[in-house]
């Protein structure tokens, strides 16, 4: 590298002048990332370091460009740049706008969706029961070779999960089984929504098909009666999720912003909450299947009446009425 | 084409730039916590194990069961949630990302939010397919910022982490207060040790005469510790260190 005389004086002077007070800009670049609760005298003084830095960094650009010095003062300015900037925790009153209305905002954005897509679901259902009823031995693509002799012998596969595994492990099974399902109906989404649309129609199918197999083996009352507590609101989920995943696939088809890249991550970051709404909702679910839908004992009415509670319950959340304003505001003061 | 680095603005109108790692960077933070988190899953089967030998455990078949049965709800948890949880609780680093000096930033070359990382880690699932990741890295090689698909979904993107370098302005302001060479001498003396290892000693001991004989008066040449690599490099350090030279 040449050391010309030119630059040599004003740089080195600069470099006398003010080398003495980088040691503590240094300091305070590498302990201000590491603060999680910053005072109010420790955030200024963050800020006013961040300031001089960059000051410095604009001197050593002129001074010494494409320099060690130069390449200290850059980092040290992005690490300031990053701790100062850094999303704040979540805090009570956070978590009290996600609920009430971060999540009923993103479940709005998508109702229009969510109905096709349940359109969608209903549509398949009725196609795969009409497929088991005219080809009964299609069956066998959709029903494990066990399910199929146990419902050919009078017995739903539903009822005998209980034998297998205790409650609790068996709504953890559940749990995780339909949170794969949704997780995996929001993220084929990106693929231009076909993912997504996959997802419904081949669940649609299974369950009408299954409804088919087991109606003609007279069963069809036992397994309405399995899914009346539960299935409500896990389909309603299901229609979500894909329609969430669907709404990330129109991002990229018909970007609303300035590139597919930007419309797709602003979708992304508003539809998040409501995935986070559907994997609580799905808890719910696996606890009400493991404890209480395998249960024969369990009368309809009862399941009726948790499985319709629950739905309204869902529907009062996600439309933005479970949480008053006015309360709510009380709660957070 | 792929850019090494981006440009943040900043409130004070200086622009800064952040350096972008690639896919090798990537795929090897990936590896090494796929290594920690299957061998820590591991441990947790290994502990059930164990447990079960327990001589009040073996004698009861249920107890033996439900042992087994949270070490591997524990294995599982930790191999799955390893990465999303400790994004979230390192503010966008794990351990095999710190290894290969990378983090996750925005594309504003801020720590992302709670939000950002997890759904870039839900997005896993995509990039994943259909095995080995071939979707995250073929976008990857194809993103001019070298990003998977969910990086671009969740807006961030995998920089090389500096953070170490903060350490280097305090150095650096050390080493300017303590000796009277030019910054570009210290920059040559700096870039000649950084890569002393990586040079052929032939090769950095010339290196090394040439910038002494220039820089340091009290150096000569023609004596013995002029030929020792070992030597030489004390010498750079201590001109670095302020105790000769100048």
């Amino acid at each position: 590298m040449p050391v010309s005389a030119d630059t040599e004086a004003p740089a080195a002077i600069w470099i006398r002048t003010q080398a003495p007070r980088w040691e503590a800009l240094a300091a305070e670049a590498a302990a201000a990332p590491q603060r999680p609760h910053a005072t109010v005298d420790e955030a200024l003084h963050t800020l006013r370091t961040y300031r001089v830095l960059t000051q410095h960094l604009a001197s050593a650009r002129e001074l010494l460009p494409a320099s060690l010095l130069t390449a200290a003062l850059q980092n040290a300015c992005a690490t300031l740049h990053a701790a100062i900037n850094r999303a704040p925790r979540l805090t009570g009153a956070g978590w009290l706008r996600l609920f009430r209305d971060e999540i009923p905002a993103a479940a709005a954005a998508v109702r229009a969706l969510a109905l096709w897509l349940a359109a969608l679901l209903a549509a398949s259902a009725l196609a795969g029961w009409w497929l088991i009823n005219t080809y009964p031995d299609l069956v066998s693509l959709i029903a494990s070779p066990r399910m199929i002799d146990g419902v050919e012998h009078g017995r739903l596969w539903t009822y005998q999960m209980l034998n297998l595994a205790p409650p609790a492990l068996l709504s953890a099974r559940i749990f995780s089984n339909n949170v794969i399902v949704i997780l995996g109906a929001f993220c084929s989404g990106i693929l231009v929504g076909l993912g997504a649309f996959y997802m419904i129609a081949y669940n649609g199918l299974l369950l009408g098909g299954l409804l088919a197999f087991a109606h003609q083996h007279g069963l069809e009352l036992g397994l309405v009666k399995f899914t009346l507590a539960h299935g409500p609101v896990e389909l309603s989920v299901m229609c979500l999720a894909a329609a969430a995943g669907t709404a990330l696939g129109e991002a990229v088809i018909r970007p609303a912003h300035s590139t597919r890249t930007e419309s797709l991550r602003r979708r992304a970051a508003q539809l998040a909450p409501l995935l986070l709404a559907c994997v609580l909702l799905l808890l719910g679910c696996g606890l009400i299947e493991g404890f209480l839908s395998v249960r024969a004992a369990v009368s309809i009415p009862v399941r009726l009446a948790v499985g319709l509670g629950y739905w309204t319950l869902m529907l009062l959340w996600l439309g933005g009425r479970l949480i008053p304003r006015a309360k709510a505001q009380a709660t957070a003061r | 084409m792929a850019e090494e680095e981006f440009t943040v603005s900043s409130l004070t109108g200086v622009d800064m730039t952040v350096r972008i790692a690639g896919p090798g960077t990537r795929s090897y933070a990936f590896l090494t916590d796929w290594l920690l988190r299957l061998l820590l899953a591991l441990a947790w089967l290994l502990a059930g194990s164990l447990l079960r030998l327990l001589p009040r455990i073996a004698a009861d078949a249920s107890l033996a069961h439900a042992v087994m049965v949270v070490a591997v709800i524990l294995a599982l948890a930790t191999y799955f949630l390893y990465q999303p949880v400790l994004e979230v609780l390192m503010r966008g680093r794990t351990p095999g990302l710190r290894k290969a000096g990378a983090r996750i930033a925005t594309v504003e070359g801020t720590t992302p939010g709670t939000g950002a990382l997890l759904i870039r880690n839900l997005l896993r699932l995509i990039d994943a397919l259909p095995v080995f990741y071939v979707v995250g890295l073929t976008c990857c090689l194809l993103t001019k910022q070298r990003v998977r698909l969910g990086d671009m979904v969740a807006g961030t993107v995998l920089v090389l982490d500096e953070a170490d370098s903060v350490q280097s302005l305090g150095r650096l302001s050390v080493q300017m207060q303590r000796t009277a060479l030019p910054a570009e001498a210290l920059q040559l003396i700096h870039d000649l040790l950084d890569r002393w290892r990586s040079l052929e000693e032939a090769q950095r001991t010339r290196l090394a005469r040439e910038l002494l004989a220039k820089l340091d008066p009290g150096f000569d040449p023609r004596r013995a510790e002029a030929s020792s690599a070992r030597a030489l490099q004390g010498r750079l350090e201590a001109l670095l260190a302020g105790k000769r030279g100048y």
